[in-house]
């Protein structure tokens, strides 16, 4: 496989900004990842000629029309299969797709875990909102058991996916979880993302200020935050909470809150995070964690490193090519069974 | 040969192996081909088979049949009726019989005519043994005992043994055609490599079943057909999904550009996907996608990466592919989209020939939204036709959609190998320069350029929104959409200046004319010369480009006085033709699930001319 071409003069944010009017709502959740998205680029040693940044349908679909690299405003739930199309016929361009919960995980839903399961080396960013926003409101496969909305007047009798286990379920190698408003923690996240070799799914919490305000108001509101979210970290124990004073432990797969300090428990009695594990059952116990028992996951879920699908897809060419040598049109046109009239 | 025998001097034959869908029919016809191919004979092929891979054993719907014509001069069509029949089973028969000449030979595999097998087939009483066919030349052979015999010490279960039954009916078939067993013995060395204890077993059938024939008295005859005068040159067999795998890689070669094949499996299409699978020591990559969608989507993809996308399909699978194509024509990016027609509509008839999705690829999008469609009109055709698909796309920056069916997938013929280096040239360039570079303007024959990521200076962002006519930014302007829908429809209709003059078999004016496309081409040539050498005048014209028509077609109509459109379908053409031209069309119908044959086609041109 090629390796990313090394940008020279150095990029800056503003190569990554087109001259098209962002037409995302005042205060819409997705500006900031833009921002994040657009800052995080230049850094990669990655020329700008060698993005693409491809979308589906929906609110947060509009991404590539804002990110001045080649990009692609695609189909409904369709991105990772072009993606994937393009990542196979050009494995040396750095391919992100942008899509949100009812484009990846409705419309698209098969394409999204036949992405995982293949580790195809494509970033691909969720902007979760629980609700569809550019048809004006109605729920989603992430919006809440009896949540409202103007398909489910009477609420919602779906049972929400998690994406971060519909993710690991499916095999991904690197799955992650951040929020919009939390810019360094967003940042963080989606280097590691970008860092990946192999598929990188992060979910993002945003935040839809037309039809789902607040949804993850409790995780963003600074009273509120620390005791209803953990940042999950490999290597470090599972501790959460304004004082740091609460912490998480398996007893197999059974978590259990633990009240640390003042004759408490430990930190050493709380589990730790593992990202690197083969397999990916401890993330998978992490994504089960939900309110209001338990703090809201956010951080890198699993990151592990195995070869990629266009990787393997190359290697097919080198190996037919040893053994075969390259194909010669003239060979192939008259293989098998041949005779000839004089 | 036992001297005395009978030798039948023939212009052409009609050889069917009919049995069940476990008893190696298919490999019997395929094998039988071939011999018969290397002999230099014109010869064209029918392989039917069942959409169930087992069926349950001695049943009608289990019977897998394939047919062979071979002969002393060009063969269009595999034969309206078989002059030797090899029946496994009384179910084989019993299908099979139909299209068996009256007086034709019948080879019968009397073991298998048991009590439970007749009764499965619905016979009443033993057809080997009562009256009912008194009209045919009828041979009993105990083909499962015989091969069982032969086998004897093999070490084989009887299982096993029985499975080499169609070596034995093919070495029959072999001797009863005068065809040498060495090349049929390397090829089984070849086949069964791996398993040395079948190459013994099938070589020991194959001897029996041909020196049966030659041993036992009672065939009063055997066959004998003169090569076929042909153009010089180098031949081989192809099949019209093995014809297309070999263009596309042509394409690949000719342009210097990777193709790539997204796909998902599905009848009768996959051995495109299968064969070329098998090259990738070419620069090919292949993409078995989780659906129909995934795979044209994953084509649009390499397709906007700078490769030549491609996806192979049959009817369900265009139905969910219709988005996407429709993003493709949005895009304006060069795709080919192969759809092995069969039987529809829903899942249809998988596995038999008919030619009704020609209105769904013309027209089957939502919106204004046009694109070329190209139709192959046999196996060998396949070849071309595959290299005109990408020449088109390439050089119109558009989707292309080429019907094949499941006639033409699976039916093999000769083809003479082309010279590399006649082969058509295709340029592809694409565009480097930055220096006013707009993702949407336009060059003389309204294509876009043509530019892949990783171009430094051209970034620009396409998609399924409408654009504007320059810059491809997002337009909602109400004169500009206009303009592009127009503009589209002009693209593609601008197709036309480069297709080729209208060839006309036939009568160059008069009568008739016989109007087709797709599989039923050979039919239908033959059908025309047959009534024209009669003083018929008859012509007949057999379409590549269905959209957009040739240029020249308008007036070739005007120079008849009727014009007939067989087709596999309810008149979709028809249609078509009337809509474009204002000409009086008359329609022959066939939905089947069969091929038309020559005899009813020419039925139809006398009455229609008297």
């Amino acid at each position: 496989m090629s390796l990313p071409r090394e940008a020279s003069p150095p990029l800056t944010r503003k190569d990554f900004e087109t001259d098209q009017e962002v037409r995302w709502c005042p205060g819409c959740g997705d500006f900031a990842v833009l921002s994040q998205v657009q800052k995080l680029l230049p850094t990669l040693g990655i020329r700008r000629e060698d993005f693409v940044v491809i979308s589906g349908i929906g609110c947060s679909s509009r991404f590539p029309y804002y990110v001045d690299t080649y990009g692609m405003h695609s189909i409904h739930g369709r991105a990772p299969a072009i993606a994937t199309g393009l990542k196979l016929a050009r494995p040396e361009l750095s391919v992100w797709v942008v899509t949100g919960d009812g484009d990846a995980l409705a419309i698209g839903g098969n394409h999204f875990i036949h992405l995982m399961r293949r580790n195809v080396d494509l970033k691909i960013l969720l902007l979760n909102n629980r609700i569809y926003g550019l048809t004006k409101g109605q729920s989603s496969p992430t919006s809440e058991f009896r949540q409202r909305s103007k398909t489910t007047p009477m609420g919602s009798i779906d049972r929400p996916f998690n994406p971060v286990a519909l993710a690991l379920g499916a095999g991904a190698t690197f799955v992650a979880r951040s929020l919009d408003a939390d810019q360094e923690h967003l940042a963080g996240v989606l280097r590691q993302a970008a860092l990946h070799r192999g598929t990188a799914f992060v979910e993002i919490y945003q935040n839809c200020v037309t039809f789902n305000d607040g949804a993850f108001e409790v995780l963003t509101d600074r009273a509120t935050r620390d005791d209803a979210r953990i940042l999950i970290e490999h290597g470090r124990p599972l501790v959460f909470g304004r004082n740091r004073d609460r912490g998480i432990r398996f007893d197999g797969t059974e978590p259990r809150l633990l009240v640390l300090g003042g004759g408490g428990a430990g930190e050493a009695e709380c589990s730790r995070h593992d990202a690197h594990a083969s397999g990916s059952g401890s993330a998978f116990l992490l994504s089960q964690l939900e309110p209001p028992e338990f703090p809201v996951p956010l951080g890198v879920f699993r990151s592990v490193t195995v070869p990629t699908y266009e990787e393997l897809s190359e290697d097919l060419g080198h190996r037919a090519r040893a053994a075969a040598g390259r194909g010669r049109l003239e060979t192939l046109l008259t293989s098998g069974t041949t005779w000839t009239i004089e | 040969m036992a001297a005395g025998r009978a030798v039948e001097e023939l212009e052409s034959v009609v050889i069917r192996f009919a049995g069940d869908s476990g008893d190696g029919m298919q490999l019997a016809g395929d094998e039988f081909s071939r011999s018969v191919a290397t002999a230099g004979h014109g010869f064209a092929t029918r392989p039917e088979y069942p959409s169930e891979i087992r069926a349950p054993v001695g049943t009608l719907f289990g019977v897998s049949g394939y047919q062979i014509q071979y002969s002393s001069h060009q063969v269009f069509t595999p034969g309206d009726a078989a002059d030797v029949l090899i029946a496994m089973n009384p179910a084989a028969l019993r299908l099979s019989l139909p299209e068996v000449k009256p007086g034709g030979l019948i080879i019968a595999n009397s073991s298998a005519f048991t009590e439970a097998n007749l009764t499965r087939a619905g016979y009443a009483s033993n057809p080997l043994s009562d009256p009912s066919l008194a009209e045919y030349r009828v041979y009993p052979v105990d083909i499962g005992g015989l091969t069982t015999q032969a086998l004897a010490g093999s070490g084989l279960s009887r299982k096993e043994m029985a499975r080499s039954r169609n070596y034995f009916a093919l070495g029959l078939a072999l001797w009863l055609h005068h065809r040498p067993l060495e090349d049929e013995i390397a090829g089984i060395e070849r086949r069964f490599a791996a398993r040395p204890e079948l190459v013994a077993a099938n070589i020991a059938a194959l001897r029996a079943g041909y020196a049966y024939g030659e041993t036992t008295e009672i065939f009063p005859v055997t066959y004998r057909v003169r090569p076929a005068p042909a153009e010089p040159g180098r031949y081989r067999s192809v099949t019209g999904n093995q014809a297309l795998a070999l263009g596309f890689v042509a394409a690949s070669e000719l342009t210097g550009i990777r193709l790539f094949l997204g796909s998902y499996p599905i009848t009768p299409a996959s051995d495109i996907l299968h064969t070329i699978a098998g090259l990738r020591h070419f620069d090919v990559v292949t993409f078995q996608a989780e659906d129909e969608i995934a795979a044209v989507c994953s084509a649009i993809g390499a397709a906007f990466g700078g490769a030549l996308g491609l996806t192979t399909t049959s009817g369900p699978g265009m139905a969910l592919k219709t988005e996407a194509i429709g993003l493709a024509v949005m895009t304006e990016l060069p795709l080919v989209i192969v759809n092995v027609q069969r039987g529809g509509p829903s899942t249809g008839l998988p596995t038999r020939v008919e030619q009704a999705d020609l209105l769904q690829a013309i027209y089957g999008r939502p919106g204004e939204c046009p694109l070329p469609v190209l139709a192959a009109r046999s196996p060998a055709d396949c070849f071309d036709c595959a290299l005109e698909a990408f020449r088109i796309a390439t050089r119109y920056m558009t989707p292309v959609i080429l019907l094949s069916d499941g006639g033409i997938g699976n039916s093999a013929e000769p083809w003479r190998i082309p010279d590399v280096g006649s082969l058509p040239r295709l340029e592809v360039r694409f565009r480097t320069d930055p220096d006013g570079y707009r993702v949407y303007e336009r060059d003389e024959r309204l294509a876009r350029a043509w530019v892949r990521p990783g171009t430094p200076g051209m970034e620009h962002r396409i998609g399924g929104l409408e654009k504007d006519c320059l810059t491809g930014n997002i337009s909602g302007d109400p004169a500009n959409h206009q303009r592009m829908v127009e503009t589209r429809e002009a693209k593609v209709a601008g197709v036309a200046r480069d297709i080729p003059p209208t060839r006309v078999h036939g009568a160059q004016s008069g009568d008739l004319l016989v109007v087709g496309w797709g599989s039923s081409y050979g039919a239908i040539e033959q059908a025309v010369s047959q009534a024209h050498a009669r003083g018929v005048a008859v012509g007949h014209v057999h379409l590549r480009h269905l959209n957009p028509l040739p240029a020249d077609l308008g007036d070739l109509l005007c120079r008849f006085r009727r014009v007939l459109v067989p087709e596999l379908n309810l008149g979709q053409l028809s249609r078509l033709l009337r809509d474009r031209y204002l000409v009086d069309v008359e329609e022959l119908h066939k939905v089947q699930g069969r091929p038309f044959t020559v005899a009813e086609l020419h039925r139809r041109i006398v009455e229609a001319v008297s």
